[in-house]
């Protein structure tokens, strides 16, 4: 175990080696943020609307009683979807959707001898090809989960038009009812740490790759199996430390 | 001129490479010949620096290569061209943009006069228009030859070649021999070439290593290989009944 989180910091320490040209490093790192973002934005809005929706009507359903204002369901929504849902289980998607993808694009140029092809070039391969992917995944998934969490509060709304577990206008008294900034601000040092997580595990999983596609194939399940579970132990952590 | 000294190469308790020196001389077609596991790839791997020897130093023009560091590296590599046992180009990429890639990377050239260098390289292994075509889109035999155009669009002063024949038909083979051949004679490359083609050994073989059991077993050109009582090279060069018939008629 510690010889492969040595191995791990010596692979990040070299992806962040200067470049050997910035634009073209740039320009990888657009296509991976186009890859990254536009790419999981479809699913990231199907599950976002519909947790949010089912959140609104389990918290509505649990606090029925006279004594609790309808309205507080929708401040349990809001905070649930901000602080968990949309980073955590956003993130987990991700996992399964970007960092398999990592894994296994890394690791079949791997066993294609294409990182190979760079390093004889010249090429610094951890940095052409993972420093793009790191820098992709900090940016676009807190820019996912600010979307995850405004479609989950708007799935919450719906739900409450539909089923009419409580009225819209009680459910956005209760979202707009003693909102605290520090919400939005543990959410994206989730989203931030998330993205660096899947990015560079996955990476490291698919780099150091070896065999041929059955091992591709395997890289790419660990990539995302010690991904999702690093991602649960950050946000406990994250969790406990800023709450 | 590429000269390797004592190269030993160890992975855990196998010993691959055991102490193999040579020279590879500048615009001759170097050869690495010998059996599977006698430890060609792994000789060529440790000259372009993709593994470590244990032991034995790598010499590019009297620079020690081995002892330099990834950075020092760099300019030596980015005259070292390269064509892999499978190609390896980039699949993302298009065929231009596999061989621009280095020149984007390692030359201020305008796009347009790296376009003018891909479409030469191009032209030079006869794949002229398939520019925007992918790899997955190319043949065993033109990915071949857009490996070689990716290979020298950088002008490199040394060219390894691991496999130039596996996979192809011998028609192919042959071009691809031929082609690297006229591009060391045109450019003045110190060519190596690992293969254990008996057509480009007898062909484009000015100069051959043959490896057994990780050692350096003989040394010769094209023009001795009939003529040498080395067994384990005979055993290996003219396994066929088509070779021994070819070797009893010389």
């Amino acid at each position: 175990m510690f010889q492969s989180l040595g191995k791990y910091i010596l692979l990040l320490r070299l992806s962040f080696k200067k470049p050997e040209k910035f634009s073209v490093y740039w320009a990888e790192v657009m296509r991976e943020m186009v890859s990254v973002g536009i790419g999981s934005l479809g699913i990231i809005s199907i599950i976002s609307v519909f947790i949010g929706a089912a959140t609104t009507i389990q918290v509505a359903f649990q606090l029925s009683s006279p004594l609790v204002p309808r309205s507080i369901a929708g401040s349990i929504s809001r905070d649930s979807n901000i602080l968990e849902f949309s980073p955590t289980i956003s993130s987990l998607v991700l996992a399964g959707r970007v960092g398999s993808n990592f894994a296994s694009n890394i690791g079949t140029m791997r066993v294609t001898e294409q990182i190979d092809a760079l390093e004889i070039m010249g090429v610094n391969a951890p940095g052409y090809l993972i420093s793009p992917k790191i820098l992709a995944s900090i940016t676009m998934v807190p820019l996912l989960v600010i979307i995850s969490i405004c479609l989950g509060i708007t799935g919450g709304y719906i739900a409450c038009l539909v089923t009419g577990s409580i009225t819209p206008a009680d459910y956005l008294m209760g979202v707009n009812d003693g909102f605290d900034g520090l919400t939005i601000r543990v959410a994206l040092v989730k989203a931030f740490v998330f993205g660096f997580l899947i990015a560079s595990i996955c990476s490291y999983q698919g780099f150091y790759t070896s065999g041929g596609a059955l091992e591709v194939g395997q890289s790419a399940t660990r990539g995302v199996v010690f991904s999702c579970v690093w991602i649960l132990f950050a946000d406990l952590m994250i969790t406990s430390l800023m709450l | 001129m590429i000269e390797i000294k004592d190269i030993f190469k160890t992975f855990g308790d196998n010993d691959v490479l055991k102490g193999i020196s040579a020279t590879f001389q500048t615009g001759k077609n170097n050869l690495i010949i010998g059996g599977s596991g006698s430890g060609k790839t792994t000789l060529l791997k440790c000259i372009v620096g993709l593994h470590e020897p244990t032991k034995g130093q790598v010499f590019f023009e009297d620079e020690n290569f081995t002892e330099m560091d990834f950075e020092q590296r760099v300019p030596i590599r980015t005259q070292i061209g390269m064509l892999f046992q499978n190609s390896a180009l980039f699949d993302s990429m298009t065929v231009e943009e596999n061989i621009m890639f280095p020149l984007n990377l390692f030359t201020n050239q305008s796009k347009a006069e790296k376009q003018d260098r891909a479409n030469f390289c191009l032209e030079r292994v006869n794949l002229k228009d398939k520019n925007k075509l992918y790899p997955a889109e190319l043949s065993g035999g033109m990915k071949k030859r857009v490996g070689i155009a990716r290979a020298i669009s950088m002008e490199p002063k040394f060219l390894f070649v691991d496999e130039p024949n596996s996979g192809l038909d011998p028609k192919t083979s042959i071009l691809i021999d031929d082609l690297i051949n006229d591009l060391t004679t045109e450019y003045q490359m110190t060519t190596v070439i690992v293969t254990h083609d008996m057509n480009s050994v007898m062909g484009i073989g000015d100069h051959i290593i043959f490896l057994h059991q990780g050692q350096k077993w003989w040394e010769g050109s094209n023009k001795d290989i009939a003529h040498t009582d080395n067994k384990e090279l005979n055993d290996f060069v003219f396994a066929s009944k088509f070779m021994q018939a070819a070797k009893e008629k010389l």
